[in-house]
C-alpha cells in the first residue's frame, strides 16, 4: 500500500505512529501540550483491540506501563514537563528492571506548571532524569512532524531491542503545528521478547521482574550490564545531522524543534559567506560525545542554542573538554519565547566575528 | 501403608526461602493464596505483583511469575499486566501501609474501573519491614517507633477502615476483612480468598480480601498474644465480616 502525504498535526503524527508500529497498551493522564495524543488513542486502541486506559494519575500511568511492559507488550505513556516529573519514579523501575516501553514527552515552558508555551527546558529532566540510581532514558528529539513518526518508529524499537525505557523528546511546538509528513510502515524487524516475558509459569520455571537485589554484586553486575547497552545502543542506534560541518568555523549546536529555525539562519549565514555549520543530535542520551569531540577539533567556536537556560550546553562542554580549547557561546530562551531566524542570524554574525574575525584578524563578512 | 494428608502447594516454590519474621500471620496468608491458585488450576497462568514491604521477596516463595511495583503502584503495575494479558490472572500481595496509604488512589481507581484482579491486603496497623512506624491502620492509643505515647487523634487523625471503605466502589465485586487467629478463621480466610479470585476468574469485578493479621516482632508480642489483639481490640475497630458479595449473587 503506498502511503501519502497528509497534512499532519505532530501530536496526531506521534498517536498514529504508535498504532502502526503495533503499540499494544497505551496508558496516560491528559496535560497540554499533547492531549491530543491520548484523545486519538482512546478511540484508536479499542479499535485496534488494544488496551487503553485513562490513568487516574502519571504515577498510575508510567506503572501500568510497567505492568503492561513486563508482558512484553509494546507499551506507551505520553505527557508533558510538570507531569513527566510525577513518572521519575516509576521511570528509575523500569530502567532497573530492564523492560521496554516508550515514553512521549512533549515539553511545556516551565518550572512548575509554568505554561504551555513550547520549551526545551525538560532536556535535564529528560537526559539526567529525576529518578533515583544509576541508569538512563534513552531519548531521542525529532525537529519535524515526519521526524516525530520515524522517531517514534525507532524508539519503539530501540526499546524492544535493549529491553530499555526509551523517551521520544518533543515539544509544543512539534506537538501542536501542522506540516505534510507521511504514516509510512513500521521499518523494524519485530523483537521477540518470549525468553523473559511474564506470561505466566506453564511448562517452565516461574519468572521474576524486579529492581530490588539483595546481592551486592549481582546489583553490581546488573548495573553495569545496563550501562553496557547504553554504550551499544551510542555505537548502533546514534542518528544525528550535519550540516555544512566540512570546512566550517562556527559549529551551531541545537536540537529539537529549534535546530530547524537555526538551520534556517545557518543557511543564510553560509549564503552570506560565513564559515557556519551545524550539529543537531537526534539521540540525546547517551549523548555523542565522540562525535562532538571530534567537530570540535576542527572549528574555532560553537555556538550551543536552546529553548532553555542551558542544559544540553554542559554535555557539549563536557564533550569536547580534553578535545580542543575552542569558545563555547550560548544563545538560549526560556520560558517559550521562540526564536525567529534572523534573531539567530544576529546572533550567528556576532560569534562569528568575535571568534573567527579575532583569529583571522580579517573582515569576511 | 503412609497416606499423604498436608503437602505444600505446587503454587509455592519447592525452593522456597520464607522471609518473613517468626510467628508472623505472612506465612498463613501466602499459603492460602498458594492453596486457592492450585484448587483454581489457574497457578500457570497467574501473574503476581510483589509490593515494596514484608512481601517485596514474594517470588521467593509463590512459584508464578512475577513482577515488582513500587511502593503503593502495585495495582497501577496489576492494571498494566491485565489489560494487556486479559486472560491471565493477575494479584496483588500488599500492605496496609501500600495498599491504603501511599497507594490509596492507585487501590481507589484500579477498584472504581473494576479492573479484573485480585487485592490481598495485610493488615498489621504498622509499617514492619521498616521497624514499627505508625501507619494508616495504626489505632488509637497503639504505641509504634513513631507513636511512642500512642497515637493521638489530635495529632494523627483516626485508622482508615479499608473494607468500609472499599465496598462502597463500584466496581469491586468482593469486598471481605479475615483474621487468621484460629483454625476456623484460617479457613473461612481461605474461602473469601477463593471467592475474591472467583471475581475475576468470572469477569464481575475487583476481589478484595483485608487480613487483620500479626506483626510480633513490632508489637513485641508473643504469636499468641498477637492473635489475642487480633481477636479484642483490632476487630473491634476492624470489624471481621463479607463487606460486598457480587460473586455469589452472580
Amino acid at each position: 500500500m503506498k502511503r501519502e502525504k497528509e497534512l499532519l498535526k505532530g501530536n496526531y503524527a506521534i498517536a498514529r505512529a504508535a498504532v502502526e508500529a503495533g503499540c499494544q497498551s497505551y496508558f496516560a493522564y491528559p496535560i497540554t501540550p499533547q492531549s491530543e495524543i491520548g484523545e486519538y488513542l482512546s478511540s484508536a486502541m479499542p479499535e485496534n483491540g488494544r488496551a487503553y486506559v485513562a490513568a487516574e494519575s502519571e504515577v498510575a500511568a508510567i506503572n501500568m506501563v510497567l505492568g503492561a511492559g513486563a508482558t512484553g507488550v509494546k507499551a506507551m505513556t505520553s505527557s508533558s514537563s510538570c507531569a513527566v516529573s510525577l513518572m521519575q519514579e516509576g521511570l528509575s523501575f523500569i530502567a532497573g528492571d530492564e523492560i521496554p516501553c516508550v515514553l512521549v514527552s512533549v515539553m511545556r515552558a516551565g518550572p512548575g506548571l509554568g505554561y504551555i508555551y513550547p520549551s526545551q527546558g525538560d532536556y535535564y529532566q529528560t537526559t539526567k532524569g529525576g529518578g533515583n540510581g544509576d541508569y538512563k532514558i534513552v531519548t531521542y528529539a525529532p525537529s519535524s512532524v515526519q521526524e516525530c513518526i520515524d522517531l517514534t518508529y525507532k524508539s519503539f524499537y530501540v526499546s524492544q531491542k535493549y529491553r530499555t525505557p526509551v523517551c521520544l523528546l518533543a515539544d509544543g511546538m512539534l506537538g501542536q503545528m501542522m506540516e505534510p509528513a507521511v504514516v509510512g510502515e513500521y521499518p523494524y524487524e519485530e523483537i521477540d521478547q518470549s525468553s523473559w516475558a511474564l506470561d505466566g509459569a506453564k511448562d517452565r520455571e516461574p519468572r521474576h521482574i524486579a529492581s530490588i537485589e539483595r546481592e551486592q554484586e549481582t546489583l553490581r553486575k546488573r548495573v553495569v550490564k545496563i550501562f553496557e547497552k547504553y554504550n551499544k545502543i551510542l555505537e548502533k542506534e546514534n542518528i544525528f545531522e550535519k550540516y555544512e560541518i566540512e570546512g566550517a568555523k562556527l559549529v551551531i549546536t541545537a536540537f529539537g524543534s529549534i535546530a530547524r529555525i537555526a538551520k534556517a539562519a545557518v543557511k543564510k549565514a553560509r549564503n552570506n559567506g560565513m564559515k557556519v555549520g551545524l550539529f543537531r543530535p537526534i539521540l540525546l542520551n547517551p549523548f555523542p560525545e565522540k562525535i562532538v569531540a571530534e567537530i570540535a577539533q576542527k572549528v574555532d567556536g560553537i555556538l550551543d542554542i536552546e529553548l532553555n537556560c542551558g542544559q544540553m550546553l554542559n554535555d557539549i562542554k563536557a564533550s569536547i573538554a580534553c578535545a580542543a580549547t575552542i569558545p563555547v557561546e550560548f544563545y538560549g530562551r526560556p520560558a517559550g519565547v521562540m526564536m525567529t531566524v534572523e534573531e539567530i542570524y544576529k546572533q550567528i554574525e556576532t560569534v562569528y566575528r568575535k571568534i573567527v574575525e579575532k583569529k583571522y584578524g580579517t573582515a569576511c563578512i | 501403608m503412609e497416606q499423604l494428608v498436608y503437602k505444600k502447594p505446587d503454587s509455592i516454590r519447592d525452593d522456597y526461602r520464607i522471609t518473613f519474621c517468626p510467628g508472623c500471620d505472612h506465612g498463613v496468608a501466602v499459603r492460602l493464596v498458594a492453596e486457592v491458585l492450585d484448587e483454581l488450576n489457574v497457578r500457570e497462568k497467574t501473574i503476581g505483583i510483589a509490593s515494596v514491604g514484608c512481601s517485596v521477596f514474594s517470588y521467593d516463595f509463590f512459584n508464578v511469575d512475577i513482577v515488582e511495583a513500587a511502593h503503593g503502584r502495585s495495582l497501577a503495575v496489576a492494571t498494566g499486566v491485565k489489560r494487556s494479558k486479559p486472560d491471565k490472572v493477575v494479584f496483588t500481595y500488599q500492605g496496609d501501609g501500600d495498599l491504603a496509604s501511599i497507594g490509596i488512589a492507585e487501590t481507589i481507581h484500579a477498584m472504581t474501573r473494576g479492573e479484573k484482579v485480585t487485592a490481598i491486603c495485610i493488615n498489621n496497623t504498622t509499617y514492619g519491614m521498616t521497624g514499627g512506624q505508625a501507619g494508616p491502620t495504626t489505632l488509637i492509643g497503639q504505641v509504634t517507633t513513631t507513636t511512642t505515647k500512642g497515637r493521638q487523634v489530635d495529632i494523627s487523625g483516626y485508622p482508615l477502615k479499608i473494607s468500609e471503605l472499599l465496598k462502597e466502589v463500584d466496581g469491586t465485586a468482593y469486598v471481605a476483612r479475615v483474621t487468621l487467629d484460629s483454625p476456623s478463621a484460617i479457613l473461612n480466610a481461605k474461602k473469601c480468598i477463593k471467592k475474591a479470585f472467583e471475581a475475576q476468574i468470572k469477569g464481575i469485578g475487583t476481589g478484595f480480601v483485608e487480613i487483620l493479621a500479626t506483626c510480633p516482632t513490632n508489637w513485641k508480642m508473643t504469636p499468641q498474644e498477637a492473635h489475642a489483639r487480633v481477636r479484642g481490640e483490632m476487630s473491634e475497630v476492624f470489624k471481621p465480616g463479607v463487606y460486598k458479595d457480587k460473586v455469589s449473587e452472580a
